[in-house]
């Protein structure tokens, strides 16, 4: 450690591989002292002048501001100000073009200055080293200073790193040719920016303070020397000249021998590093209280006869600094304006384009100054680049890569470590603009990676949709089931009579459907529903019996029998219907939905639809079965039959009314949900009817006109195709009934038989 | 008899050899992923179905049972380069019949026509499009995919796709394409 | 009047591709010279016939290619391809031989890879290595130095035998490679070769006229040229130190040890390094950067494989000299080389040599 330190003051240094020595030309500017440029006639300030997010306007059109007023203001730490370079009127807020290779429009606040030049009232603290640090940091972050060597980072940032620091490097390299602000800088304020290093060790408490400046700055190295006399931790390092040893990376290899390691920052190895101008703008803001307005630019090239170095506003347009230098457009065959160096700055768009904080040179070249790039050739893989390439990457390859689009690959070569400083491009016999595929190619996969991100997020989110219509679906398919269970609990509750009677019919109907009348139904658990169907099962077989003599007797008359038989099944439905149809309005009671009632009334219809083919089939059966029947023993037994079975009749009849009365009350609850089900105990229903209408016909056929009459009422309303249908088959059962009432009281014989 | 040894010293090194591939087939096997989840992986999620499936997992179980890989506009041609890198295929240009893979564009809602029928939000795969039934819907336009699935369901045809547009962290060193201001 | 936009960095340095040819080609004279004046006109003659060949396959191919042929050709590339193979074909090849030979240097070597910084092989070596195989006797037919030939020729002699096969006076290519006491002269390292396969000792195999103190009458100087024009081209950094000194110092090591263990079986390190092509092949053939390795450590590698092939095909091979070989059978290694000898990027721990 110490011996690291012996060594930095002895002047030795380390190298780093490759770097190249292209003509410096700094003594075309670097002659004269620092001017001053007159005020421009619009200042555009970029809202945005620093990596991190922009911060919110606190002006607006119309709005006075005085010269160091802040124009926005963020709560977010990665956010900066910016501030009015002059007094004048905010004249618009729009988009204007940028301080960015891509020459994109950006928001920008344009100020026309009033003249007055009026300050802020401004708040210098420069017993800083009796306040806490928070507060100086405060200060340089209202301040905006962003790191002005060129990428622009928050210096407040910076300046409260979480570690130990062991190292504040103060670069003065400039290692870019033409640049000589910092060297002017250094020359004419060396004694300032000495008190920014002396804030920024208050705030960093750095081991060592490295003062870092290429050897062909004579001047500025003894400036600085004399600046830091009394201040022996503070070492100036005249370093060798190579480009890019001004770069982060290279500096701190230079003087320390470390490396940073990859995707991690120079105060993970214990460095910090600061450029001069930032330092002298912090001296700034401490001891002046000055925002940062302004800074020191470079005007060079041959294409402008008074190269120099100026005091300019952030925000001034180029072409305002272009006249101060003298730039001589007219002679100029190919025009070229260079914002930043020869090696890493980038070409402009526009001559209005504004003075940003990270500006720190303009170049105009000539044609013979710097010929125009010529047509690309082929790579002969003379790995010059390599060679050249300060972080021992292999240009050859990665531009073979990135040319050919394999950006995974390219990656592989760590793509991500290029710092772009064109050394590769300088050396390249084949004029191959590697950098400017490394650019590409680094922005084709940001671009992928972002959209990879986006493509997980679409992702994520196209399935959590997925999930949550299938949970909703499920929920809904549940809900359908508790509600099915909560009514079949109710009914159960509410006695079980009804429904051990549906069970029975059930049973019946089956029993029906079969045609073997004997077997009774013994499995409905209920035992009153098994009762009933026990004794409606040997009601049947009575009958059966009664009716099995007169068949045999007869020949056509089992035929016949079973048709009569099925045809009073049917007109018991019709009454089943019928009772339905009273369920029908205490439906509508019940629920409010429109479209159950309507089901219901659909299968109202549909039941009397039923009844009045029962109806017809009923009369002709019936007709051909007296006529059939001769044979008058047997009607007589039927008929005494009848007569005994009179007495039960009544009983059976309540019975059916209670089922008639109860049953209503089951489809209601069931309509709730499942249209489905409800049929299906409608049909059930029917059928178990249509065994008892086995027994009274007649009555049936009576009773059940009378409420399907009664019916038609609640379900007019219900729905006008439904009400036509009803109300045609209550006209046809009306004439069915005068026809089978006329039939009924002649062919009473018949009829009691089924009694 | 020498032709014995011959078949033998050859069926045995055969058996050998066999061994040994196929104690290095289990030794050294590779764990990746199920194909459907890589090529899945790839593809861009916009879960527009311009490739005639009903999202980008549906196709990707198409690839993975031989489908065509350039049918997906949104992923373009590196899409389609990657695809064919997995799957081993000769990468292809894109399939026209699929739509062209132009300009990125998310979709915006003109809101003051827009009369709050949800249906976008029913159409949106990525429930992008945020509003409640009656009220005014809104394109979060970062989560949009531009799949332009809720074009159509509008009924008042408030819905445009505009194009995305370009930042300078977005930009993509098109040198050739920034307009030079002319002096004179 | 607009501002032209470009991408940093705007200033270049001056050095070009077809000004690194050139260099290599003016680093070559010397030693192309002091051949023509061992072994006669025929070598020029040949470098003529090679280079309207090359530069005409060339446009032809860029042409079919549709490309800008008088740009590709201004970057004297296939000169340079046809000055090698000249050099290294025999003074009086028959003309359609080395017609051959250039059009398969630049037509299937080159172009057909992709032109120029595609190619994996060095397209004169590929040519030269092509011939050697396709017609052994003619490219084995080298002259004596011309004050010990029986017959020595001149420049409208070598045109007569290269486009005609006899020379005005009626000497056939055999006669005119007889020296002064009418033996075939075989070049220094063929005879050398032969004689020790024949059970003679290195002594035996030496002494004969074309031999002075063990070294190739000619051959000594000439590889002396190439030694001295190489050093201009590294001082000119127009190549890397890399090839040469590792390939050179193979050979001292491995042609060393082997001498010193049986000096009578192997010839002696300084026959090695001043015979034949070898010091063509290190600062001229081998550093050929479009198919030699481009890292430091690879380059090492690579030069140090050739080293080791010449003196193993020397030795034990069926051809006298080795350098076309050993520099085509060692670019097929280089992107081998290459993937394995990548420089530790800045902020890395170690290379990541992962396969």
């Amino acid at each position: 450690m110490q011996s690291l330190i012996d060594k930095i003051r002895q002047g030795r240094f380390f190298d780093f591989p490759g770097g190249v020595h292209p003509p410096g030309r700094k003594t075309l500017s670097n002659q004269d002292v620092i001017g001053k440029c007159t005020l421009p006639e619009h200042l555009y300030l970029t809202v945005k002048q620093h990596i991190g997010a922009p911060g919110q306007l606190q002006v607006k059109v119309g709005d006075e501001v005085l010269k160091g007023q802040a124009l926005t203001r963020s709560t977010n730490p990665f956010a900066l100000p910016v501030h009015a370079p002059t007094s004048g009127k905010v004249t618009a807020i729009a988009p204007h073009v940028s301080a960015h290779p891509s020459g994109l429009a950006e928001l920008s606040v344009e100020i026309t200055p009033d003249g007055r030049d009026k300050w802020i009232d401004l708040t210098p603290i420069p017993d800083y080293q009796q306040l806490p640090k928070t507060r100086i940091i405060e200060a340089i972050c209202d301040a905006g200073i962003a790191g002005m060597g060129g990428a622009g980072f928050p210096t407040h940032i910076k300046v409260s790193p979480k570690k130990d620091v062991e190292f504040l490097v103060i670069n003065g390299a400039e290692c870019e040719p033409y640049i000589t602000a910092d060297d002017r800088l250094m020359r004419e304020h060396a004694w300032q920016i000495r008190q920014g290093i002396d804030v920024l060790c208050h705030l960093l408490n750095p081991g060592h303070v490295l003062i870092a400046i290429e050897d062909n700055k004579p001047e500025a190295i003894q400036a600085m020397q004399v600046a830091c006399q009394e201040k022996p931790d503070y070492i100036i390092c005249p370093i060798p000249t190579k480009y890019p040893a001004g770069g982060e990376k290279q500096l701190i290899q230079v003087l320390t021998g470390r490396e940073v390691p990859h995707g991690r920052l120079p105060i993970d190895v214990g460095i910090i590093m600061q450029n001069v101008g930032t330092c002298f703008a912090v001296a700034d803001v401490i001891f002046t209280g000055k925002p940062l307005i302004q800074r020191v630019v470079t005007l060079t090239g041959e294409a402008m006869t008074k190269p120099c170095n100026v005091w300019a506003l952030l925000g001034t347009p180029i072409c305002h600094l272009l006249k101060h230098a003298g730039y001589e457009k007219a002679q100029q065959g190919v025009q070229r304006l260079i914002m930043g160096g020869p090696m890493m700055g980038f070409s402009l768009a526009s001559e209005q384009i504004p003075v940003v904080k990270s500006t720190n040179c303009i170049l105009a070249p000539t044609q013979q100054e710097m010929t125009l790039p010529e047509e690309e050739q082929a790579c002969i893989r003379c790995s010059a680049c390599a060679d050249a390439c300060p972080v021992n990457l292999l240009p050859q390859q990665m531009y073979w890569h990135s040319k050919a689009k394999e950006l995974d690959k390219a990656q592989d070569y760590n793509l991500f470590d290029c710092i772009e400083c064109g050394a590769c491009a300088y050396v390249c016999p084949s004029q191959i603009p590697l950098v400017h595929y490394y650019r590409v190619a680094k922005a084709q996969i940001r671009q992928q990676e972002e959209e990879k991100q986006k493509a997980d997020k679409a992702r994520d989110r196209f399935e959590a949709r997925k999930q949550r219509l299938e949970e909703e679906k499920a929920e809904r398919e549940l809900k359908h089931q508790q509600a099915a269970e909560a009514r079949r609990e109710a009914m159960h509750k509410q006695g079980d009579d009804p429904k051990s009677k549906v069970a029975a019919a059930l049973a019946r109907a089956r029993k029906q459907q079969t045609s073997d009348e004997t077997t009774a139904a013994p499995e409905t658990a209920d035992k009153v529903a098994a009762a009933i169907a026990r004794a409606k099962a040997r009601k049947a077989a009575v009958q059966q019996g009664d009716s099995a003599p007169s068949d045999t007797a007869d020949t056509a008359a089992e035929d016949k029998q079973a048709k009569v038989a099925a045809a009073v099944a049917r007109a018991k439905a019709r009454k089943a219907a019928t009772q339905q149809g009273h369920a029908a309005p205490s439906d509508t009671a019940d629920t409010a939905a429109e479209d159950k009632q309507a089901k219901v009334a659909a299968a109202v219809a549909r039941a009397k639809a039923r009844k009045a083919a029962v109806q017809q089939g009923d009369a002709a059966p019936s007709d051909t079965a007296d006529t059939a029947a001769e044979d008058k023993q047997a009607k007589e037994a039927t008929a005494s039959k009848s007569k005994t079975t009179k007495q039960v009749k009544p009983k059976d009849k309540v019975s059916t009314q209670v089922t008639a009365a109860d049953t209503p009350v089951k489809p209601a609850p069931a309509d709730d949900r499942e249209e489905q089900k409800r049929q299906r105990v409608a049909a059930a229903i029917a059928k178990a009817k249509q065994q008892k209408a086995q027994k009274d016909r007649q009555q049936a056929s009576s009773t059940a006109d009378m409420p399907a009459e009664k019916v038609a009422q609640p379900l007019v309303e219900v729905d006008e195709q439904k009400k036509q249908r009803v109300a045609a088959a209550i006209a046809k059962a009306k004439a069915r009934k005068a026809k089978l009432d006329m039939q009924s009281s002649a062919d009473n014989q018949q009829d009691k038989t089924d009694e | 008899m020498s032709l014995l040894y011959a078949l033998l010293a050859i069926g045995l090194l055969a058996l050998l050899f066999g061994l040994i591939l196929g104690y290095a087939a289990v030794r050294f096997k590779v764990e990746s992923d199920p194909l459907v989840e890589q090529i899945d992986a790839i593809l861009p999620q916009t879960q527009c179905g311009q490739c005639g499936y009903p999202g980008c997992r549906p196709y990707a179980e198409a690839i993975a049972n031989g489908d065509e890989i350039n049918k997906c506009p949104p992923g373009g041609e590196s899409t389609i380069r990657q695809l064919a890198d997995l799957m081993g295929l000769e990468a292809k240009p894109l399939d026209d019949a699929h739509g062209s893979n132009d300009v990125k564009k998310v979709a915006f809602i003109r809101e003051d026509e827009c009369i709050g029928c949800t249906k976008c939000i029913q159409a949106c795969p990525v429930d992008a499009i945020v509003g409640a039934s009656k009220q005014m819907h809104t394109v979060i336009s970062e989560e949009c995919t531009g799949c332009d699935l809720c074009v159509d369901p509008c009924p008042v045809d408030c819905i445009d796709m505009v194009p995305v547009k370009v930042t300078a962290s977005s930009w993509r060193w098109q040198l050739d394409a920034i307009p030079v201001k002319t002096i004179d | 009047m607009s501002l032209r936009i470009a991408s940093s960095p705007h200033q270049r340095s001056q050095r070009s591709t077809a000004e690194l040819m050139r260099l290599v080609c003016y680093c070559a004279l010397p030693g192309f010279a002091l051949q023509c004046w061992f072994f006669g006109w025929g070598s020029l003659l040949q470098f003529l016939i090679a280079a309207v060949v090359a530069l005409g396959t060339e446009a032809l191919i860029l042409e079919l290619r549709k490309k800008d042929f008088e740009k590709a050709l201004s970057d004297c590339s296939a000169l340079l391809t046809a000055l090698l193979l000249a050099i290294c074909l025999p003074p009086l090849t028959p003309w359609w031989i080395t017609a051959i030979g250039a059009f398969f240097a630049i037509g299937i070597a080159k172009q057909l890879y992709g032109g120029l910084g595609s190619n994996l092989f060095n397209p004169a070596m590929v040519a030269y290595v092509t011939l050697l195989v396709s017609f052994p006797v003619a490219m084995t037919s080298w002259l004596p130095p011309q004050h010990l030939a029986e017959h020595p020729y001149n420049l409208v002699d070598a045109l007569s035998v290269i486009f005609t096969g006899f020379t005005g006076e009626g000497y056939s290519l055999t006669q005119l490679r007889s020296d002064a006491d009418g033996f075939t002269m075989a070049t220094p390292l063929d005879a050398v070769k032969t004689d020790l396969s024949l059970g003679l000792t290195l002594e035996e195999a030496t002494s004969k006229g074309q031999f002075n103190n063990g070294l190739g009458i000619g051959w000594f100087w000439i590889n002396l040229a190439y030694l001295a024009g190489g050093l201009v081209l590294l001082k000119l950094r127009a190549i890397k130190w890399q090839i040469p000194v590792s390939m050179l110092g193979t050979i001292l090591l491995v042609a060393g040890i082997m001498h010193l263990s049986a000096p009578d079986l192997f010839a002696s390190p300084w026959f090695h390094l001043l015979s034949g092509g070898t010091m063509l092949g290190a600062f001229f053939i081998a550093t050929d950067p479009v198919s030699a390795s481009t890292t430091d450590r690879g380059r090492l590698l690579f030069g140090a494989g050739i080293g080791l092939l010449v003196v193993v095909i020397r030795t034990w091979g069926g051809y006298p000299d080795a350098i076309a070989f050993a520099v085509v059978l060692m670019n097929m290694a280089v992107p081998l080389i290459d993937y394995y000898t990548r420089p530790r990027t800045y902020g890395h721990q170690r290379q990541r040599g992962k396969p």
